[in-house]
């Protein structure tokens, strides 16, 4: 059992408010992705949490312990770097037993640990080498295991994959989202890498200038971002904003687009709007929304919206093909299965699913 | 085809002028290097065989000359027989004074450097800056600057005309450079090992035994070496603050030639001159290696 709260975690460096109340919480067995772009805070608040920065205000508690003020030895956890530090004048098996050679564990129990570590990551062969004669993935590997083998009661992982090649990065990581199924324990992983959050995470806290944007489940974090901020961060090709206006159509609420040659669309909108909901709007659509219009489409979802658009830029991925479109004045990302790509230069009758889209206050930048 | 031949006998007649240019310019870099590496050898030169000649041959065909005569005694002299003004010990007791300085000098000031440079680095605190700086102001300082600050601390203390207090002022002076040294080395060990390490429960005393010190051999070999020539070679502090039986070797040396006998004895002179340098350049025979090593270490990180 261990949980992890945050109460209005303030940090100061100087003049400088690095976070500005930070409130999150994990609960038992929980895999919390922290993620921003750089110098959103992201790091700092992973480094308050292991006790190597000082706390400015607010509280941290682990397994509701009041920690603030306690060494990051007596906090029980355990750390993986993105730069791995593993000791290099060590070998793996020095590196893995260092933790316990500080805490006097007896020697027996100490080759025990090892031993089931070395078998669990499967690093029995490297135990007598140098990190300096390990490649990229069997580091991650050892750093993991020196923090696997002390049984703590909270992980922490600080980018662990950004310093590996495409390829490893996504082995890697299916290989943390086992690890983490086998072993249960309470994790806070920090990167700035959306899709890594989004597959390994069980809650995903967007972080953006030093407060948190959004802190939710990975589904709902993508499907209903609450601001633009954390819609324009999470999803590659990034969410489309087009600016509309409130308007009608056959009685229902709708948006209306401007689009080429000063001419307006009006899309209906399927969500129910609240009464203070302001005139002028932004419509979110994620590429992977908009489709190829054609009326078989248009039988099966009733909230398809219709609208043409000019293709620009044809981008053929392999897997999919992203079209850049040209909508009025604003530029939007629709991505298409190879088959039916639309060709460069061609007008596209465009299928908008307007269920899944998302409408903000433009003042705000909040969802509505 | 002709054109083919006639093609290959011009590469080949370029080719060659251009492996004779080649010839020509090695010729010219390698004479060049030779003849200054001569000027800068052909001192030793004289001094070592001068110590091996007999005086009444110095004396007959001058200090810059070929030996004709081969002998071992003035090395024997100058080390245990010789006598400088009064008493006739050779340079011995004044080559121990200075291995008894400068042993200790230098391997406390370098454990003092290595430490201030682990702290300076590592465990940075408010004003820890501002205290390098001012540790670094004793860089540039020199030596002279101190001598009257020293005179009345060293008499404060007692430790006037002792080995003891020239290895006083030795480390106290040392410390600015090793710092500097260590201080700049210990920059490039990512900061990641000190917080895994912290995260391991290691302290600050474990930290330095078990990361750092392990990492540091390249940088205190250097400050080894820097500062055992240094101690070794200085003589102000030596000739200012010891006499007779205290003094360093350096300092013993300028009383041997300032030694009030009318004959010159060359052959002894060059014999302990040749003593007194042994050991640095025994440290940088052994060390020369990690000293260039050590010293271009920290560039490249």
């Amino acid at each position: 059992m261990s949980t992890l709260t945050i109460r209005s975690l303030r940090k100061n460096f100087g003049a400088v408010e690095v976070l500005k109340g930070i409130d999150l919480e994990a609960q038992n067995g929980e895999f919390i992705a922290l993620v921003g772009p750089s110098g959103c805070g992201k790091s700092t608040l992973l480094a308050m949490i292991a006790g190597l920065e000082t706390v400015t205000s607010g509280e941290i508690r682990i397994d509701g312990r009041l920690v603030n003020s306690v060494a990051p030895k007596d906090r029980d956890i355990a750390m993986v770097f993105q730069s791995y530090a593993l000791y290099p004048t060590m070998t793996v098996r020095e590196n893995i037993t260092f933790g316990m050679e500080s805490r006097r564990v007896p020697k027996p129990q100490q080759d025990e640990a090892v031993k089931r570590v070395a078998a669990f990551l499967q690093i029995e062969p490297l135990l007598e080498r140098k990190p300096g004669q390990l490649s990229g993935g069997q580091r991650q590997r050892v750093a993991m295991g020196r923090a696997l083998v002390r049984d703590p009661k909270l992980f922490l992982f600080d980018e662990p994959l950004s310093n590996l090649d495409a390829k490893l990065r996504v082995d890697m990581r299916t290989e943390i989202k086992k690890l983490h199924h086998r072993v249960g324990k309470t994790t806070v992983y920090v990167t700035h890498d959306q899709v890594e959050a989004m597959t390994l995470a069980s809650r995903i806290a967007v972080m953006h200038q030093g407060s948190v944007q959004q802190f939710d489940e990975p589904a709902t974090v993508y499907n209903r971002p609450a601001n633009m901020f954390v819609a324009g961060f999470m999803g590659s090709p990034a969410m489309n904003f087009l600016p509309a206006e409130l308007s009608e159509e056959g009685g229902r609420p709708a948006v209306a687009l401007q689009t080429a040659n000063g001419k307006t669309v009006s899309l209906s909108i399927v969500q129910t709007l609240p009464s203070d909901t302001p005139r002028q709007l932004v419509l979110g659509v994620r590429p992977e929304h908009i489709y190829r219009f054609d009326p078989d489409l248009a039988r099966r979802k009733p909230s398809i919206a219709q609208i043409d658009a000019v293709v620009e830029l044809v981008e053929p991925t392999g897997a999919e093909t992203m079209a850049v479109l040209r909508l009025g004045a604003k530029e939007i990302t629709g991505r298409f299965d190879p088959d039916g790509t639309p060709r460069m230069g061609e007008t596209v009758t465009l299928g908008i699913d307007m269920a899944r889209a998302c409408l903000f206050d433009p003042t705000t930048q909040r969802l509505i | 085809m002709a054109d083919v031949s006639l093609d290959q006998v011009q590469d080949h007649h370029a080719s060659t002028v251009a492996a004779r240019r080649h010839f020509l310019a090695r010729f010219v870099i390698y004479g060049l290097l030779v003849i200054f590496a001569a000027i800068y050898l052909v001192p030793l030169l004289v001094v070592v065989l001068n110590s091996f000649r007999d005086q009444q041959e110095i004396a007959r065909n001058g200090l810059i000359s070929l030996p004709r005569s081969f002998r071992l005694e003035a090395w024997g002299q100058a080390w245990s027989t010789y006598c400088i003004g009064g008493t006739c010990e050779g340079m011995q007791r004044n080559f121990y004074n200075s291995l008894k300085m400068t042993i200790p000098a230098t391997i406390i000031s370098t454990a003092v450097g290595a430490m201030n440079g682990y702290i300076l680095s590592k465990w940075l605190f408010k004003g820890s800056e501002a205290l390098f700086t001012c540790m670094l102001l004793g860089v540039f300082i020199p030596g002279q600057i101190s001598l009257m600050p020293w005179a009345f601390i060293l008499g404060n203390l007692g430790l006037s005309n002792s080995v003891y207090g020239l290895v006083l002022i030795h480390v106290i002076q040392g410390i600015s450079f090793t710092t500097l040294f260590c201080r700049n080395y210990y920059v490039s060990i990512p900061d990641d090992l000190i917080k895994a390490a912290r995260i391991d429960g290691a302290g600050f005393w474990r930290i330095f035994r078990k990361i750092i010190l392990p990492l540091s051999s390249p940088i205190l070999i250097v400050t080894v070496i820097w500062q055992f020539t240094g101690i070794w070679n200085e003589y102000l502090f030596g000739v200012v603050f010891t006499s007779g039986q205290q003094q360093p070797i350096t300092a013993a040396l300028v009383a041997l030639t300032a030694s009030g006998t009318n004959v010159r004895a060359y052959d002894v002179m060059s014999a302990a001159v040749l003593i007194g340098a042994l050991p640095p350049l025994l440290i940088y025979l052994f060390g020369g290696k990690y000293f260039v090593r050590g010293l271009t270490q920290g560039a490249i990180k």
